[in-house]
């Protein structure tokens, strides 16, 4: 079989998989389960592009895609009213302060000679700025916090149209993956996932408890839309009259086109990431930067600037998480910090990558697509099996019932399997690399 | 006698915590450089390694509880642990029977070797969280209180008191024996030996006739031993909870990073390094300072520079530290 028909068999294998669950499910949960299939095959291209492409290893998924969504927050809702007047310039003040003193100490370390008198006038400035910037941060953050604290509390976003958040999520995730690959990219690999296993934590840590920033675990609810609510077309005359006409009554109609409008708009941007990293792929500069993943010492040995690139790759690759982050948040309508688990954004998409193939982009939007369906039918068929399993026990055993609680952990075992089986037996994934 | 008061205040809430908390993360981050120096891969399953063999030491221990078995004022977990080490060092031997050998013998990249452990580490956390669940468990018993603040205050009078825990008083002990046993081992043995020559330098080891399936497997069986202690003294001390093991993998590989990786020496050193500035950090003074300051000096605030929710961040802000200036440590590892 050539290699084509058998990529367009597995593609067709993944739509019959979702058109099977519309039938025998409901349209409604097949699409759902589509949507976020869309937005995990983004954030695999983006992983793609990390490992598949330069062979970097990034444990911080989880991070950037958080950023993403705290872009939608800062981007989409409403400022608090009198926010920015009580608090918020203080905060922007102190913040510019902090990274002032950064820069400060980073100047002192370049300019000054090296010695004693360099060590103390860094610390005296870190340790000064940080006083002052404390100074500075936590009135303006007591005066926002004190807001409404019920249902505010917090400074509240720009008020833009959230489709503009998209890419402003990709850019917060650029930034602090430059940050975490300039200090670790150079250095051996295992330190890059050892930082951005860091810096996803920290990131996450601080959506949690910087309550002025999105309000932490008290999650900011409501975001607004890019697509039409659903009582607007249910209260729609024109709206009601169409889906008669195609005999569906109007609450499933709506819910339908609601879910409908963000496929369609992920499926856009999918498409689009997707032609982007094939003609990256196929580029001169994709050429060499599979030249310098497979010997790093023969394309340095060509005057290829190897950690430069590193960078570059590895901000693009960020920001595309970044990207599907702020996507991921706009479908949720909000943006819950609590629920980030390093195993659902970070290990899942490892996931994806290496089972759909890494090093090719066609195979990490079907790995997406296929692990992302899985990952949802995987615990009714998890709970299933344990029914199975232990219906021959008596009814009130406790080891059935525990076997029974249990089996919402047989996710982390199934994908934990599934990585390990697919590295050792089929290291080249679904769609291998050409 | 405010001296007094605040050096008490600040072993209470400072120095004793620290020392604790820093025994627990020297333990396993040694686990941590020992993996590297030997098998040359970063163990993310590290942090899951050591939940596993505090498991089995928790359901041990429930079970001589069960029984009526105790040490009377020590916790019954001291009793478990060897049937712990044991359990953990068969889990961590099918293993790498099972998986690392493979790449072992292809010769594979680290950095697959780190892929293919973070998978080792999703599927021993799911193992864990299968049998014991993933909530919180007490099993911790006997004494609570070496000395307890009250007896403290009686004892000497001052207005602060000092309590240490009966916990963080084996925490010190056991990692003491641990280290000790694990220095002898590495430098009289002559498995130990020859698990540094490997380390040092494979090609020549190997020559000499060193057989290297036998050096990662003790290498393997002491990882297990010392995880499993570590696990289960960080448990005895704050509380099991299978996700806070994994949470434990950033300050464990900041330890031994910033100690030089494959350094054990280093690694003790970094563990004390991290714990000291993640307590300093997010204590707040206020208290001390109360002491120390003349009368209207007192500060008004916490003094506390970083919320305790933050102490990831300070690992992470010391490896990065280390990682720009001295990216082998302070102790010269082997990575750069």
């Amino acid at each position: 079989m050539s290699d084509p028909v058998k990529n367009t068999l597995l593609f067709g294998l993944v739509a019959a998989l979702f058109v099977l669950t519309g039938v025998f499910q409901s349209a409604n949960s097949a699409l759902t389960i589509l949507n976020m299939g869309l937005i995990s095959a983004i954030m695999a291209i983006g992983v793609n592009l990390q490992w598949g492409f330069a062979g970097l290893f990034n444990v911080g998924v989880m991070g950037f895609v958080a950023l993403g969504g705290l872009a939608a927050v800062l981007i989409a809702t409403p400022p608090t009213e009198g926010a920015w007047i009580a608090g918020g310039y203080r905060i922007l003040v102190a913040l510019v302060l902090g990274a002032a003193t950064v820069v400060a100490a980073v100047l002192v370390n370049s300019r000054l000679p090296k010695g004693r008198t360099r060590s103390l006038i860094t610390f005296v400035v870190l340790v000064g700025g940080f006083f002052l910037y404390r100074a500075v941060f936590d009135p303006g953050v007591a005066a926002v916090e004190a807001i409404n604290p019920a249902a505010a509390g917090h400074l509240g976003g720009l008020n833009l149209p959230i489709l503009l958040a998209w890419p402003v999520g990709g850019l917060l995730a650029a930034g602090a993956a430059w940050l975490i690959g300039k200090t670790a990219l150079g250095l051996r690999s295992d330190y890059l996932a050892i930082a951005t296993l860091g810096i996803a934590e920290i990131i996450i840590a601080v959506l949690k408890n910087e309550d002025w920033l999105a309000r932490g675990v008290k999650n900011v609810i409501g975001l607004p839309r890019p697509v039409p609510y659903e009582v607007d077309l249910q209260n729609s005359p024109e709206f009601v009259e169409r889906s008669a006409s195609f005999g569906l009554d109007p609450v499933t109609a709506s819910t339908l086109t609601v879910k409908l409008s963000y496929s369609i708009l992920f499926a856009v941007v999918l498409l689009t990431l997707l032609i982007m990293a094939q003609l990256a792929l196929k580029s001169p500069w994709g050429r060499m930067m599979r030249a310098i993943r497979d010997n790093e010492v023969a394309a340095e040995a060509m005057g290829k600037d190897v950690t430069t690139r590193h960078l570059q790759i590895f901000v693009l690759g960020s920001a595309i998480c970044g990207l599907a982050g702020a996507m991921m948040t706009t479908l949720d309508g909000q943006l819950t910090p609590g629920t980030y688990q390093p195993l659902r954004f970070t290990f899942l998409i490892w996931v994806m990558v290496i089972v759909g193939g890494s090093g090719n982009n066609f195979g990490a939007v079907l790995g997406g697509m296929l692990i992302w369906f899985f990952w949802v039918q995987v615990e009714p068929i998890g709970l299933w099996l344990m029914e199975v399993i232990t219906s021959g026990m008596a009814e009130d055993s406790g080891l059935r019932k525990h076997l029974l609680d249990s089996a919402a952990h047989m996710r982390l075992l199934t994908m934990g399997l599934i990585l390990l089986l697919v590295l050792r037996f089929s290291p080249r994934g679904l769609i291998p690399e050409k | 006698m405010d001296f007094l008061n605040a050096l008490v205040a600040l072993s209470n809430f400072v120095l004793i915590p620290a020392i604790a908390y820093g025994s627990q993360l020297a333990l396993g981050a040694l686990g941590v450089t020992l993996i590297y120096g030997i098998l040359r891969f970063s163990n993310f399953a590290h942090g899951d390694t050591m939940a596993f063999g505090a498991m089995i030491a928790v359901l041990v221990t429930w079970g001589l509880q069960g029984m009526g078995v105790g040490l009377g004022p020590l916790p019954t977990a001291l009793l478990a642990l060897p049937v712990a080490i044991l359990g953990c060092m068969a889990l961590v031997l099918v293993t790498d029977r099972l998986v690392y050998k493979f790449y072992r013998e292809q010769k594979a990249k680290p950095v697959i070797l780190v892929i293919v452990s973070m998978g080792v580490m999703f599927i021993m956390n799911g193992v864990v969280r299968f049998i014991i669940g993933p909530n919180d468990q007490k099993f911790a018993d006997g004494e609570r209180f070496i000395i307890s603040a009250r007896e403290f205050k009686q004892l000497t009078g001052l207005r602060e008191g000092l309590a240490i825990k009966t916990t963080q008083g084996i925490t010190v002990v056991v990692a003491v024996i641990a280290v000790v046993l694990l220095f002898w081992f590495l430098n009289r043995t002559r498995t130990g030996k020859s698990m540094r020559a490997y380390s040092d330098n494979e090609d020549l080891a190997l020559l000499s006739g060193i057989n290297p399936e036998r050096v990662v497997m003790y290498t393997w069986m002491i990882v297990a031993a010392l995880a499993t202690v570590a696990g289960v003294l960080y448990g005895l001390d704050k509380t099991f909870k299978p996700f806070v093991y994994f949470q434990l993998l950033l300050p464990i590989f900041a330890s031994a990073i910033v100690g030089g990786l494959g350094n054990p020496l280093g690694a003790i050193a970094g563990g004390f390094v991290i714990a000291f500035s993640e307590v300093t950090i997010t204590y707040a003074w206020k208290k001390v300072l109360t002491y120390l300051m003349p009368e209207g000096l007192e500060p008004s605030g916490l003094v506390q520079l970083l919320s305790t929710d933050y102490k990831f961040a300070v690992s992470f802000v010391i490896l990065l530290i280390v990682l720009l200036f001295k990216p082998t440590g302070l102790f010269k590892g082997k990575a750069v």
